[in-house]
């Protein structure tokens, strides 16, 4: 899959408040919370989202709580992916979780506000059209790969016990 | 080759020989509060799961929002209670019986030394202090977990921290977990265990020792974990009024001499004084008294960080007969309602409402910026709670700092950050 969008720069440890703040956590809707996406740090965000975009930060990105809303924002507010130099452990596997795909890559100083970037997801290859740069994600283990491949655990889970029920009717 | 305490749990669980990189594995208790859960609702009933794995393993704890302070968290908890209706979950925890949840969930002996738990909340961390393997998680996680029994884990690595020296007066589990933050940084262990040991931890209450787990996702490691010994089996056993029976399993439960440690940190504390976290991050840490005269209009006491009885003593033994400064506002938590009953029974509570503090309901509360002390635009807070991010407890532009009871409860009578010391 070919996502392309153009960038939006934050820095290091954007934590998961920050991403959604906790008094719009009683809600799950994914329109609603990405209404409110990074409004405590960058009241405006939303309004510069055209959909397709993608987020780009530095180190530890999604910090602090569990809250799964937080992936759901950003999807819900148009943003397509999230590059970073490194991600916080439970944003990880919740963005896996919700087929949010994430790319960790070393570079992320090099890309700047508003740079159109191409991405091919399975290749892992990130094109920074604006500058004719080219970057490499780390790619994910196969386990994972698995899971963004069915396009979230739930529907993975689903997809084994299809294969599982299959192997009962042999 | 030598096994951690937490690699020793997932081998258990896994049914593996040994550990690879990932497990897909099974756990013993799951569980999710008012805000994670109704999420994880939504997502089980949307991709059609019809069964849970064990009605018993499975919890519910409504902490968050509650009292309902508005229609939506009442929304939220009727999505929960009729969802373990129609599935029979058996520990659906209205606030009829609940209390933060970390701490409740010992209480109730629905985690136990050597189990495997995960938690949709970023502080289930903190029920490794009993020598759990314990792991927070999402709501899509807590889903399947739900209907398999099942979650997916990156075996993590562990660095060990071990205390050394003597600790003065007014210093405590608290102090030590800030400091240790401050030196490691934010990311200092992402993906990692930190298991904290070394002769100190060992003379260290379990209240103590939960508040260092409680924030080692403050460092953004995977888990805290404690060896459970004598200490750890009498609390639970208290706590528990005896419903936790201490097996010999949970009493060889320790990582093994060859264990091996990606890194072993040694921090020599003799020297250490009260530590505040400062604005906006629990990393910016500084020593009580670089911080004196900094004013507050705030301070909240409680929280699974500091919410259990050896904290509401320390504070109060520091309130007791005086008045909180003129114009201040202090909020107290106690963690669950048996810790509340505690109190009241040692007199603590009167300390507290004659002191002029404001003593509230056994939830959340102000801690994640629900309600019950909401900070207004430019207002500063002290709070013994664990994170002190842009808005965390109300307005973007308000401020707050971290420190441990007893620092909160001296600040509380001058208005401003002051090393217990100046009070005592
Ligand atoms: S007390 Fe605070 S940190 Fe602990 S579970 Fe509640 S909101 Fe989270």
């Amino acid at each position: 899959m070919i996502l392309k969008g153009k960038a939006h720069i934050f820095g290091n440890n954007i934590n998961t408040d920050d991403i959604i703040a906790a008094k719009y956590l009683d809600s799950q809707d994914e329109k609603f919370l990405g209404s409110k996406c990074m409004e405590n740090i960058q009241p405006d965000f939303v309004k510069k989202v055209t959909p397709g975009d993608i987020i780009v930060a530095g180190n530890n990105f999604g910090s602090g709580s569990s809250r799964e809303h937080a992936p759901v924002s950003i999807k819900g507010c148009g943003v397509t992916a999230v590059i970073a130099s490194s991600f916080a452990r439970i944003f990880f596997r919740n963005a896996i979780n919700r087929g949010l795909p994430i790319l960790e890559i070393r570079e992320t100083a090099d890309i700047a506000q508003n740079d159109m970037l191409e991405i091919d997801l399975s290749k892992g290859i990130i094109k920074n059209l604006t500058k004719g740069r080219e970057y490499r994600a780390q790619s994910f283990p196969v386990f994972l790969q698995d899971i963004v491949k069915a396009q979230g655990l739930t529907s993975w889970v689903k997809l084994k016990e299809g294969k599982r029920n299959e192997g009962a009717k042999d | 080759m030598g096994l951690t305490i937490v690699e020793k749990i997932l081998l258990r669980a896994s049914m593996q020989k040994s550990l690879g990189d990932f497990v897909y594995t099974k756990v013993d208790f799951c569980f999710g509060n008012d805000i994670t859960a109704p999420l994880a609702v939504k997502e089980f009933c949307k991709v059609g799961f019809d069964s849970v794995f064990d009605t018993k393993k499975i919890g519910f704890i409504c902490d968050h929002f509650l009292p309902a302070r508005d229609l939506k968290a009442a929304n939220n908890v009727k999505v929960l209670q009729s969802f373990a209706r129609q599935y029979r979950i058996k520990n659906f925890f209205d606030i009829n019986r609940c209390g933060v949840e970390h701490i409740f969930l010992l209480e109730q002996a629905l985690v136990r030394p050597g189990c495997l738990v995960v938690g949709a909340d970023s502080h289930t961390c903190t029920l490794g202090a009993i020598g759990a393997a314990a792991f927070g998680v999402g709501s899509t996680d807590l889903a399947v977990a739900m209907k398999e029994g099942k979650c997916w884990f990156k075996v993590p690595r562990t660095l060990k921290f071990i205390y050394k020296g003597k600790l003065k007066k007014w210093v405590g589990g608290k102090d030590l977990i800030l400091h240790t933050i401050g030196t490691i940084g934010v990311d200092g262990a992402l993906y990692k265990v930190m298991e904290f040991g070394g002769p100190l931890v060992k003379t260290l209450g379990m209240d103590d020792r939960l508040t260092m787990t409680n924030m080692a996702v403050e460092a953004g490691a995977k888990t805290g974990v404690v060896e459970p010994d004598a200490v750890t089996f009498s609390y639970l056993k208290k706590i528990t009024h005896n419903a936790l029976r201490v097996t010999d399993a949970m009493k060889r439960l320790k990582s093994d001499k060859d264990a091996v440690y990606e890194q072993v940190i040694e921090i020599d504390v003799t020297k250490l004084e009260p530590v505040v976290s400062c604005p906006h991050l629990p990393s910016n840490t500084k020593p009580v008294s670089a911080l004196a005269g900094v004013k507050i209009d705030q301070v909240v006491i409680g929280s699974c960080t500091n919410g259990r009885i050896t904290d509401l003593r320390i504070a109060a033994a520091i309130l007791k007969g005086k008045k909180v400064k003129k114009g201040l506002r202090v909020v107290v938590l106690p963690a669950t309602p048996q810790i509340s009953l505690q109190a009241e029974k040692e007199g603590l509570m009167r300390v507290f409402v004659e002191a002029g503090c404001m003593v509230c309901p056994p939830t959340c509360g102000p801690c994640l910026g629900g309600h019950m002390g909401i900070l207004d635009k430019g207002e500063v807070a002290l709070a013994t709670t664990n994170r002190n991010f842009v808005g965390r407890m109300g307005h973007p532009e308000s401020f707050v700092y971290l420190s441990s009871p007893a620092v909160a409860a001296s600040s509380a009578l001058k208005g401003r950050i002051t090393h217990p010391e100046e009070i005592n």
